[in-house]
């Protein structure tokens, strides 16, 4: 087995694309669930929505990389208050129901021949970042960063993703220690409790849902970008409950918690991943193949999740106090 | 939350020990396991294709022969596209069609149906040809499926009724399941669904791999599935409910759980679509095209359901599951002893459920992800019919049933269930009590 190589690639997913791209969509989701109360279970929709529109705004309308951006998070916004509207006054459960069927229902909408002419349908949409790598300041070239070796792409990208991380974790803190965070709280404590003191619960719960919505879908954006292909199959429902796993890994209710959550996250999956293959080259695991490894992760994501959320529901950060899933 | 005082360790080494065990069986039922279509959430394709290329030196091709009753096609136009990249092929007198392509990949091949002779249309017109490993990949195209214009709207709509009827059936089965778990625990098991699967697979191991007769295999299949429900809720779901664990905290440990089972499958049984009802003969019924096996399905269906509500409203358990329904601190007040009656709870509904799988795999197919696929519309039919109440959740299964099938006569396959999904969003905002619920269980 390559050790150095494990430990690269292993590495390597403290600051990758997908890592940043899950923490923002997590950090959406923090927003939502942690800070909020909301169970939305429909977070690859709003990811989608902002990686559909970055791409169709580009590709279709010819826009720039700011127009396509702000079009992707309009989508996303506006299907949150789609949802929104008919659901945040009833109880919890109906907003996850409703969530994962309308990203259910997206997903195969996106995955049909039938408006292949905006989505690509199954092939996906591919080639739409030209302008956003046009913006990259670093000279083409490979670059040794110690641990991995880099294209100026693949370190633009990373770039941009972990500074709109950083961004969003720092708006996320002034917002949540504000007057406006304080009284989501309330409501995710006691919801009739913030009502008789006169508040609108229903207009913080849509603020709360289109803002964890919009940042889920820079997610989306950052994940499309890094390969410039966006297929349908990436937004499975699979996709969502992965970001729910990284968000309870690091504590639902904190900032840090979905950033190191999902550094975590695929940290293990890729270690997990080389350790098994390795294992499976040296011939030390006979009853399991190369394509078998990769079913095996799903697995343990699947175990990984039912542990933390019996035995560590706050994740690594959490507030146990904090962290009382209601009903 | 209260601090966990009852031991889960013990419940916690069975299901690793069980995952262990399925693991260990590796070595018997799957040795030469095939690449399975890997579910995953990162799979990124990246395709570059070097179209530059002269056309006659490209070494991949992909190829199929087209056949109408054993009768060649000719002239029908073929498409294969990935990326930017697409070639077009014609069949020629024997039906054979031929393209060639540049490079490996997963093209997707389109049948153009306005060149198929009139009134015939294939059953799936985009096909995925896989060339990530070979350099040639048939594709056939089956004809069949819906026949366009030569049958009237009428006798078109009676079909997809009948149709509608016997997936409505298939659903309530499963939606029955899921609403007896919730009205009696709370819990929206989102890994229902995968007592759907373990009976379909049970049924195509015992039934179609192994030989058992269809009887027996399905009541096997059933038995298995029902001792599934059994140990589910003996050492995950009672100590959890000993642990006084949140309702929306259990809901994401069922999401977990049928993270689990779905990856337990696909390493057990590979990805592959199981073909199970080998010898059904066809018969027709005035406008409807059928088969045995469906017909006595539905039949089996529908006395199963009949059955499940004279048990609740005739016997004293079926009366006793209502009481922890409506209000179990009240039922255990008044001597039922809760406990039990969630076990046969589960029990009941896994065997219900497992019926459906049984049923759903004889007349389909079945796959590792069978069960997942048709969670959400079974979390619709219950959501439809209101949460929590049996009847409702027949109800519920039969109009998402209807709406799937019917709604094909108007909009592509691919998006009938997501019209399913659509109608179930649009009746909670105009109804969110459900057809048949009652309003105080909104919040």
């Amino acid at each position: 087995m390559d050790f150095a190589q494990i430990f690269s690639l292993t590495a390597g997913e403290l600051f990758g694309v997908f890592t940043a791209a899950y923490a923002l969509c997590a950090l959406g989701l923090a927003m939502h669930f942690g800070y909020t109360g909301l169970l939305n279970f429909g977070q690859a929709a709003f990811a989608a929505l902002g990686a559909y529109g970055y791409a169709f705004a580009t590709l279709n309308l010819h826009w720039n990389m700011w127009g396509s951006f702000a079009f992707g998070i309009i989508c996303s916004a506006v299907f949150a208050l789609i949802m929104g509207i008919p659901t945040l006054r009833l109880r919890a459960d109906y907003l996850a129901i409703v969530t994962i069927a309308a990203a259910q229902a997206l997903y195969y909408a996106f995955g049909t021949s039938q408006f292949a002419w905006a989505t690509g349908g199954s092939n996906g949409l591919s080639q739409f970042g030209t302008d956003f790598y046009s913006y990259n300041p670093i000279p083409e070239g490979r670059y040794d960063l110690g641990i991995v070796t880099l294209s100026e792409k693949e370190i633009w990208v990373r770039i941009v993703a972990w500074g709109l991380v950083a961004i969003v974790a720092v708006l996320l803190v002034v917002l949540t220690r504000s007057p406006w965070g304080r009284t989501l709280k309330g409501i995710r404590e006691d919801e009739d409790a913030v009502r008789s003191l006169g508040k609108n619960v229903f207009v913080y719960k849509m603020q709360s849902l289109v803002l964890g919505g919009v940042i889920g879908s820079l997610g989306g954006m950052i994940f499309v970008l890094s390969s410039q292909t966006n297929q349908a199959s990436t937004w499975v429902s699979n996709f969502t409950f992965m970001t729910w796993t990284v968000l309870l890994l690091g504590g639902a209710a904190t900032i840090l918690g979905p950033i190191v959550g999902s550094a975590v996250f695929f940290m293990f999956l890729m270690l997990t991943q080389t350790v098994l293959e390795g294992l499976v080259n040296i011939g030390a695991l006979p009853f399991l193949s190369i394509a078998q490894v990769g079913q095996i992760r799903y697995l343990l994501v699947g175990l990984f999740l039912m542990l933390l959320v019996i035995f560590r529901p706050q994740g690594f950060f959490g507030n146990k106090k904090e962290m009382q899933f209601n009903g | 939350m209260s601090r966990p005082t009852t031991p889960l360790g013990r419940g916690w080494a069975f299901m690793l020990a069980a995952i262990a065990l399925a693991a260990g069986l590796l070595t018997v039922s799957a040795p030469a396991n095939a690449a399975a279509p890997a579910h995953t959430a990162a799979a990124v394709h990246n395709h570059q294709i070097s179209a530059a290329s002269d056309p006659s030196t490209w070494a991949y091709s992909i190829a199929g022969a087209l056949k109408l009753n054993g009768k060649p096609v000719a002239g029908v136009t073929i498409t294969a596209t990935l990326g930017s990249f697409s070639a077009k092929g014609t069949s020629d007198a024997t039906g054979r069609w031929n393209i060639a392509v540049p490079d490996a990949g997963k093209y997707t091949v389109t049948i153009d149906q306005s060149t198929l002779p009139k009134g015939y249309a294939v059953v799936n017109p985009t096909m995925t040809a896989d060339l990530t490993q070979f350099s040639f990949a048939p594709v056939l195209f089956k004809f069949g499926g819906q026949v366009i214009q030569t049958e009237s709207f009428g006798s078109q709509l009676i079909s997809r009724v009948f149709s509608g009827l016997n997936f409505g059936l298939l659903l309530a089965l499963a939606a029955i399941g899921i609403s007896l778990i919730f009205g009696t625990t709370g819990l929206s098991n989102f890994a229902h669904g995968e007592m759907v699967t373990i009976g379909a697979l049970m049924m195509w191991l015992l039934h179609a791999s192994m030989g058992w007769p269809i009887i027996l295999a399905a009541i096997a299949a059933i038995l298995i599935t029902s001792a599934f429900g059994w140990a589910q809720d003996a050492w995950l779901w009672k100590p959890l409910r000993k642990r006084r664990m949140g309702l929306n905290q259990m809901m994401i440990v069922s999401i977990g759980f049928s993270i689990v089972m779905r990856y337990v499958y696909l390493l057990l049984f590979n990805g592959d679509t199981k073909d199970i009802a080998g010898g059904a003969t066809s018969v027709k019924i005035g406008s409807i095209d059928t088969t045995n096996i469906t017909l006595w399905g539905m039949g089996i269906a529908a006395v199963a359901l009949v059955g499940v509500a004279l048990f609740l409203t005739r016997t004293r358990i079926g009366k006793a599951t209502r009481a922890v329904s409506d209000n179990a601190p009240l039922a255990s007040a008044t001597g039922i002893d809760v406990e039990r009656i969630i076990r046969i709870v589960w029990i009941a509904a896994a065997a219900l459920t497992g019926l459906a799988g049984v049923l759903y795999g004889l007349e389909f197919q079945a796959n590792w992800l069978t069960g997942f696929d048709l969670l959400l519309l079974l979390f619709a039919a219950v959501t439809l019919g209101g949460l929590g109440t049996a009847f409702g959740a027949t109800v519920g299964a039969l109009i998402i049933g209807m709406v799937v099938e019917v709604s094909n006569l108007f909009i592509p396959n691919e998006l009938r269930y997501a019209a399913a999904l659509v109608i179930l969003i649009v009746i909670l905002i105009v109804r969110p009590q459900g057809v048949l619920g009652k309003k105080q269980r909104l919040g």
